[in-house]
């Protein structure tokens, strides 16, 4: 669309800018300030230079947190995404099914975090959970308490209840884009389900499922407060990811500048690796 | 390639049809030609989209049997049926070469490679897509796209039709000319049955061996272009067909003589005793404007320059007449209208009466 | 089978393929059942507690309440600290949601309609904020907020959580906007409309699909947050979900008053998912989430 060229849509913009502003950029010059000062308390800070994020790049505290978080992401695509499209392929096109289908299957969206952490709390617990008590029952020596195996399934699982339907949603708003002369013309092509769907649907997927990826990656990657309900990180240190030990660190244990250089490489991250995503499944249109 | 015989066929989106307004296609009985070039003639509406979805096996109709050959298709799925078709809006596999997307329905049925690869050549060539084959056919031009379609059907030598459901929608209006003719080409070239539908009457007159004009869910006329200009049997084909179209006049007939208003026409023979609706048809190429004392007073409302031919607007009474005269041809004064005798048709309740020999 | 190129017109065999018989078609409502109740079950789970005395909960394992009781949602209805946890929470989601939609939307339109010096800049720098994970932003916001003199205010969170609610909220608008023809906007100023009664006569029921889609996923990002609403409330604006893990920690182990408050907040969004059930599909499909 030719767009015409007038700077003062500057005005409708600004006040977007100014409360994103505020919410924005004053922490954020806040916490790069933070990571560049020292403080024995009373409120005096003294330049601490890049010691902090040297010391944050170099801890093996964050190295094994950003580990967990990485395989807990790659673990929860890994599921959500092949599982998300195997749905969405699976729910009614027309009649009354499609709007109950739409109803239950976003619910789980629009539960509080912390309501889904507690309820899988509850779910997952031996004594009084559906769950934990019917593998104990079937033999299954199943404790998320105690196991760090058994607190990562319960915590990848609640994932997956929690964020599989947006990815199964998003992917049925694209296949519901698909016109119905495509699947006709696939018919008389004489293509097999399997060619239908490599040929015609996940092409016309890909843009949700680009959304899709983005969205799972960077929400799961920040993660925080599910698993801090259900685990509090534990056994141990086992499911700390980045937010629970950033949190900790900066509220618990009031260490500042840490925390702070530990946020910047975090958002850093962040940012990189959705670059890369976005980048590559992009491209990959162009390449073939 | 196949004979297609619609055998008392009529489809009503309704679950319990009672009048026959409800039918959104009313009963058609036809045995189209192996080989032939058919165009599905209408406007928007009058049922040529049901028929063809009949004919691909989209819907199955509510009376009647569709065959192909000998063989009852009526129930057979889309894919069973071995038909072709180019629909409205390209049908491409994005993510392919031409060659692959020409290649698929051939890969698909699982025929040798190499086989594959002279058929794909072959018909690229006659499509004209040689030099694209190895492109991606996402990139290619809306035109390009439907030739693709087109080829995909035609790659495969065995099928009993190939359908088009108003395949020019999206073409550029130079490039409609360019498709037309070299579809036309194709036909003769592959001899396969091919249906066409649309609302345009250029397209389907050019195209089409036979034209099948239908209207509000009934089959009003089957035949070559020239029947259909010469003796529409519905008023509704001769005033679909032709620019401007035939002009209808509500007349009382009697004998070999037709009055309108006051005028008396003379009819080429006498007819039987019609009772209900009659009217006359006469197309304005057939009507002439001269000076003096034939034919029937009629006033100029409007000219209209269209460079080769003049089309003369007038009135009979309340009646309009159009009356098309060749270049240089003076409109008189005093203007009578003459019509060609040889070319009146008469119309009992829209449909074409024969005069008694 | 040979291909192509048969200039005769004989007639020839005609061929019929067989037809593959599929089950699938039989069978396809059954992944979706299966992954409804499976989605069904922990949810299921909290509500059945909610209904039992707690020596029930801890005593006998049922399936479903043996001795159902309304014990737990007495508790929460007769106690201010719990209910009102419920007024705040939405108290500060709808205020949210009021502020996002009300400054995205002419910054939509400008995004939609115009260019201007550094738009791409600008409108990639509101996404990255839908990255900035809250942990990062939780200790500064309480900073913040404290030097305002805003903690413990509904406004406050309703500020907040505009950080990554705004940037989405404008960027689904500018993907609805761009869908409503420029023709139409030329056409009312021509018919002598001032640009604020154009925007709010015309243009905004024009894409009110598109302003209950983002409405929608404001409520519900900010319903869901926990984070940042707890570190900028401690007593009167506290929402319930923070309400929630406060009890657990320090009341010891009440599960059915637990299992009932979390059942409580399953509700608005129910409520809001089931008016909004037609836009969703249509949201969604416009890739911008």
């Amino acid at each position: 669309m030719n767009k015409t060229w007038n700077n003062k849509a500057w005005f409708m913009v600004l006040p977007v800018f100014l409360l994103v502003a505020i919410s924005a950029i004053i922490p954020l010059m806040t916490v790069v300030n933070y990571s560049v000062q020292d403080t024995f308390g009373n409120n005096e800070f003294f330049w601490n230079g890049t010691d902090w994020f040297v010391d944050t790049l170099t801890s093996e505290r964050f190295h094994a947190a950003l580990v967990r978080n990485l395989s807990f992401s790659l673990i929860i695509l890994a599921i959500e995404i092949p599982l998300g499209i195997g749905i969405s392929l699976t729910i009614p096109k027309k009649g009354w099914g499609v709007s109950v289908c739409l109803v239950l299957m976003a619910l789980p969206l629009l539960i509080p975090w912390n309501v889904v952490g507690t309820i899988w709390q509850v779910f997952g617990r031996v004594d009084i959970g559906l769950l934990g008590h019917t593998l104990a029952a079937l033999g299954l020596d199943y404790n998320y308490v105690q196991d760090p195996i058994d607190a990562w399934a319960t915590v990848v699982a609640m994932d997956v209840w929690h964020w599989t339907s947006l990815v199964a949603l998003l992917c049925y708003a694209g296949l519901s884009a698909i016109p119905d002369a495509y699947y006709q013309a696939a018919k008389i092509d004489g293509a097999s389900r399997w060619a239908v769907f490599r040929y015609i649907q996940l092409p016309k997927m890909k843009r949700v499922l680009t959304i899709a990826v983005l969205l799972r990656f960077m929400d799961s990657f920040m993660i925080y407060t599910e698993p801090f309900v259900v685990t509090g990180g534990g056994p141990g240190n086992s499911t700390t990811f980045l937010s629970i030990d950033l949190v900790k660190m900066a509220i618990g244990q009031f260490d500042l500048g840490p925390a702070a250089a530990m946020s910047i490489i975090y958002f850093l991250i962040i940012l990189l690796l959705s670059w890369i995503f976005y980048t590559v499944m992009t491209n990959s249109e162009g390449a073939n | 390639m196949a004979r297609i015989t619609l055998d008392h066929i009529a489809h009503s989106y309704k679950a319990n049809p009672q009048k026959p307004t409800d039918y959104a296609l009313r009963e058609v009985h036809h045995v189209w030609n192996d080989g032939g070039a058919y165009a599905l003639l209408g406007p928007s509406g009058c049922g040529k989209t049901t028929l063809l979805n009949i004919i691909s096996g989209l819907l199955t109709p509510s009376k009647g049997r569709l065959l192909f050959g000998d063989k009852d298709v009526t129930r057979l799925p889309t894919e069973a049926r071995n038909i072709a078709q180019v629909f409205q809006f390209p049908v491409i596999y994005d993510t392919m070469t031409v060659h692959d997307n020409l290649a698929f329905p051939l890969r698909n049925r699982g025929i040798p490679e190499s086989e594959v690869e002279r058929a794909v050549k072959e018909t690229a060539e006659m499509i004209g897509l040689t030099a694209m084959l190895k492109k991606r056919a996402k990139g290619l031009t809306a035109d390009e796209k439907q030739k693709i379609s087109l080829g995909r059907g035609v790659v495969r030598s065995d099928v009993n039709a190939i359908l088009f459901d108003e395949p020019l929608t999206v073409i550029d209006p130079h490039m409609k000319w360019m498709l037309r003719s070299q579809l036309k080409h194709l036909h003769k070239r592959v001899g396969h049955t091919m249906i066409y539908v649309t609302h345009d009457q250029t397209e389907a007159l050019s195209f089409a061996d036979k034209v099948v004009v239908m209207y509000e869910g009934e089959v009003v006329q089957i035949g070559t272009p020239a029947d259909l200009f010469e003796k529409p049997k519905h008023t509704f084909v001769g005033y679909f067909i032709g620019s401007p179209g035939m002009n209808v006049l509500p007349a009382k007939v009697a004998g070999d003589k037709a009055s309108v208003g006051e005028h008396e026409i003379a009819l080429r023979a006498p007819y039987a005793e019609l009772s209900g609706k009659t009217e006359l048809g006469i197309r304005p190429e057939f009507v002439k404007l001269v000076h003096g004392n034939d034919g029937v007073p009629v006033k100029v409302s409007a000219v209209e320059d269209i460079g080769r031919y003049r089309i003369v607007r007038t009135r009979l009474g309340a009646h309009e007449v159009n009356a098309v005269l060749p270049e240089g041809t003076p409109v008189p004064a005093e203007p009578r209208a003459v019509f060609d005798t040889s070319r009146l048709n008469v119309y009992l309740d829209s449909h074409l009466v024969e005069a008694r020999q | 089978m040979s291909a192509v190129a048969n200039t005769a017109r004989a007639e020839r065999p005609v061929t019929i393929g067989t037809v593959r018989s599929s089950n699938s078609g039989r069978l396809s409502w059954l992944v979706p059942t299966i992954y409804i109740v499976l989605l069904m079950l922990p949810i299921y789970w909290l509500v059945n507690m909610s209904f039992k005395t707690n020596t029930e909960i801890t005593g006998v394992f049922s399936l479903w309440p043996e001795a159902p009781t309304l014990r737990n949602y007495e508790v929460i209805f007769s106690d201010p600290s719990w209910y009102m946890g419920y007024v705040n929470s939405i108290i500060y989601v709808v205020l949210n949601t009021v502020i996002s939609i009300t400054a995205a939307l002419p910054a939509a339109y400008a995004f939609s309609r115009y260019r201007f010096l550094g738009d791409k800049h600008m409108f990639f720098w509101l996404l990255t904020n839908r990255m900035a994970p809250p942990a990062v932003f939780a200790l500064p916001f309480f900073q913040l907020y404290s030097s305002l003199g805003l903690i413990d205010t509904h406004i406050a969170v309703a500020i907040a959580h505009c950080l990554f609610n705004v940037p989405l909220a404008v960027w689904i608008l500018e993907g609805f906007i761009s869908g409503v023809p420029r023709e139409i906007d030329e056409t009312a100023y021509i018919d002598g409309y001032s640009f604020p009664k154009f925007f709010v006569k015309i243009f905004m029921p024009l894409i009110a699909s598109g302003i209950g889609v983002a409405a929608f996923f404001c409520f519900m990002f900010s319903w869901v947050e926990l984070l940042i609403a707890r570190t900028l409330t401690t007593t009167d604006a506290k929402p319930i979900t923070a309400i929630m893990t406060r009890t657990v920690s320090a009341a010891g182990m009440d599960w059915g008053v637990l299992a009932a408050a979390g059942a409580l907040t399953i509700i608005p969004g129910a409520l809001v998912i089931y008016f909004v059930r037609n836009y969703i599909a249509k949201g969604f499909a416009l890739g911008r989430v």
